[in-house]
């Protein structure tokens, strides 16, 4: 039970790169929060930083109002789940569990309760005589989880847990991680570049891009109005559409289509963010922006429809998801139209418009 | 490829049997050889069974000593070459544990430069630098003793203090000791190397997990390091044993008294004794008991060896 604060928080490295700039955060008690961003974000070394596994270069970190910055990753008491697991190959799973404590000095008889409470709650209680080498790939996951709980530390660290998974154990241990998480109430960290993930564990999401914080919010904020240009086109899958605007008689164009108020001075470019959802489909000439159907993916519970648009000679793919009704042919002319305020607006920075109507 | 024809099965088998024979024979002369007396063993032909004089050859050996071995006995020799065997394992595993350790996990200045001089001692062996090596075993001291000569030492103290001084370096002499059979041969860079390379196998993540849970750098030594290399630490066992056993050239140098011989100076001196005749019969007796140790220590170190290689680790 921790609240985390982040003040500036920097990781440089030597030779100038910045891995990390000026991350500002806050982590409330019992608070799960995923940051999400692509690989070299800095994501996993903001994650080190907090641990202590990496130092911090400039800025403070606070647990529960103390400075830790630069207290050793044990005296932090934090635990932290790594994606490889990191298991000792040579203990077995009891061993792996009661480890730190014993590092700690607790007595026999307390490690030896708290072990057998932690393997009972991750149903690893048949398994406490065997080695890692001996596991599954979903048991040692649990191990490894295992191996934070059992310490009741300050605060959990999660190092893309679920990345060594397949598909069908990282929906159930996700879902394990959440159950966990709600039941011990323990303040969270957990960094993976995952969407799905991020979308479902998050009490709030921070999505990292170069070093910076893009936006923090919850899952559904960050979904429905992304502060940013990067926010908009990393989270949701598929992504959603940008389409180049520029701004004319206190509207925005896409080519010779009208899209929507907007009180910018003529000539200034900005970006027109469409989630693939948002889109209707109507017959050809029905509608002013139209296009070919190039590709049809059917996912079962959606489809997507991959429409090439021609506009000032250059073609601009757009992909609409579908419920049902009625799919297009491939190779067949078809009319788009929008959900009336749904689309988001981004300035030539990246940064968003907030939409008319809503000052 | 598997053949499974007659011929080919006969003329592998033939193969093989004639190389256990040519390994095996040697030694079988020598055990036969040293149950008959030396009388027996200068006629022709030479007796491919044991004779009877088995019991009062190893007897004899084990308290008096052989004829032209010097004064002491064939089980004292044993001994010194046991302790000089068991020290020199001990303490290469020992210091090639630690300095791997420092090379792979800490952070230090000159740590490559301090890697690489470790690697080109093994261009150093003993037979190369026995001079030097003897000159400071013979007197420990020597090099300080050169170093206050060359800046001058007492002269330069004498002038800062302002009264004579004389600073007098004791001799320390390691030679005709147990210390003098060792140390020289303590260091090991192979061992280095191969526990640098076995550390370097180990995860960075696990040395995270380990510091997470609150191990220090000596914990983490003894609980993680030392577990995960064990096999090695019984393979190098095994060839730093052999090695310690068999060496011949550092011990003949540095111990003069029959008190530090070892088991090997023994033979050797056993068959050149000089005037004498060499006593056969003693000399294959003394051979198989020198066999024997290195043999009891691979047999030992095997089981741990094959279950350290059966058990999968990851």
């Amino acid at each position: 039970m921790a609240t985390v604060v982040m003040e500036g928080l920097s990781k440089t490295y030597r030779g100038g790169v910045d891995a990390v700039s000026g991350v500002d955060l806050e982590i409330r008690d019992g608070e799960l929060i995923v940051i999400v961003g692509p690989s070299g974000c800095g994501k996993s070394t903001l994650l080190r930083m907090v641990a202590g596994l990496e130092s911090i270069t400039a800025g403070s970190l606070l647990i529960d109002g103390q400075k830790v910055n630069r207290l050793e990753p044990a005296e932090r008491d934090i635990a932290m789940v790594f994606q490889n697991y990191a298991l000792y190959p040579h203990m077995t799973v009891f061993d792996n569990l009661a480890y730190g404590l014993k590092n700690r000095g607790e007595s026999r008889s307390e490690i030896r309760r708290k072990v057998r409470a932690a393997a009972e709650s991750l149903e690893l209680s048949e398994l406490l005589k065997r080695k890692p080498s001996e596991l599954s790939g979903g048991q040692r996951q649990r191990v490894a989880m295992g191996r934070a709980i059992v310490r009741q530390p300050k605060l959990f660290l999660f190092d893309e847990p679920l990345s060594n998974l397949d598909a069908k154990l990282r929906v159930s241990m996700r879902l394990e991680i959440k159950r966990l998480q709600r039941e011990l109430g323990t303040t969270s960290l957990y960094v993976t570049h995952d969407q799905v993930e991020a979308m479902t564990l998050a009490d709030r999401l921070v999505a990292m891009n170069g070093g910076r914080v893009e936006q923090v919010g919850t899952p559904m904020e960050l979904y429905r109005e992304p502060a940013t240009l990067f926010v908009a086109g990393f989270i949701g899958s598929p992504a959603m559409n940008i389409l180049p605007g520029t701004v004319r008689d206190r509207a925005v164009w896409f080519g010779d289509v009208g899209f929507s108020q907007l009180d910018r001075p003529d000539g200034e470019t900005v970006s027109i963010g469409i989630r693939p959802e948002h889109f209707i489909l109507r017959p050809i000439g029905a509608s002013p922006l139209g296009g070919t159907v190039e590709l049809v993916e059917h996912l079962g519970s959606d489809v997507f429809v991959h429409v090439d648009v021609l506009r000032e000679r250059e073609m601009h793919r757009l992909v609409v998801r579908l419920r049902d009704g009625n799919i297009p042919e491939e190779g067949t002319g078809i009319g788009v139209d929008l959900e009336p305020g749904k689309l988001r607006l981004f300035d030539a920075d990246g940064a968003a418009i907030a939409p008319p109507g809503r000052r | 490829m598997i053949e499974r024809r007659p011929v080919l099965t006969f003329l592998t088998h033939t193969v093989l049997i004639f190389g256990v024979l040519a390994i095996c024979f040697p030694l079988w002369m020598a055990l036969v050889a040293s149950t008959h007396d030396g009388s027996r063993l200068s006629q022709d032909p030479l007796p491919l069974w044991f004779g009877d004089q088995g019991l009062a050859t190893y007897t004899k050996l084990m308290t008096e000593g052989a004829a032209g071995a010097g004064t002491a006995s064939v089980g004292r020799m044993l001994l010194n070459s046991a302790i000089m065997a068991v020290g020199i394992t001990a303490g290469k595993i020992a210091i090639s544990l630690t300095a791997a350790y420092a090379i792979v996990f800490f952070r230090f200045p000159f740590r490559m430069i301090s890697f690489w001089l470790i690697f080109v001692t093994l261009m150093l062996p003993v037979e190369v630098r026995i001079l030097p090596t003897f000159d400071v075993a013979a007197d420990m001291l020597k090099p300080v003793r050169s170093l206050w000569d060359v800046i001058a030492g007492d002269a330069l103290f004498s002038q800062w203090l302002g009264y004579e001084v004389r600073l007098e370096i004791p001799r320390l002499s390691l030679l005709n000791s147990y210390p003098g059979l060792i140390l020289p041969l303590i260091a090991s860079a192979t061992a280095t190397f191969l526990f640098r390379q076995v550390f370097l196998t180990i995860p960075d993540s696990l040395v995270e997990a380990a510091k997470m849970d609150g191990a220090g750098p000596w914990r983490f030594f003894r609980d993680i390091l030392l577990p995960m290399s064990r096999t090695n630490i019984a393979a190098l066992t095994i060839i730093l044993f052999i090695y310690g056993w068999n060496q011949y050239v550092w011990p003949l140098v540095v111990t003069t008294d029959a008190d530090y011989t070892t088991v090997v100076m023994g033979i050797q001196r056993m068959v050149n004794s000089g005037e004498a005749l060499p006593v056969w019969h003693e000399i294959m007796g003394t051979a198989v008991l020198a066999l024997l140790p290195p043999v009891i220590v691979v047999l030992a170190m095997q089981k741990l060896f094959v279950k350290g290689l059966t058990e999968q680790e990851k």
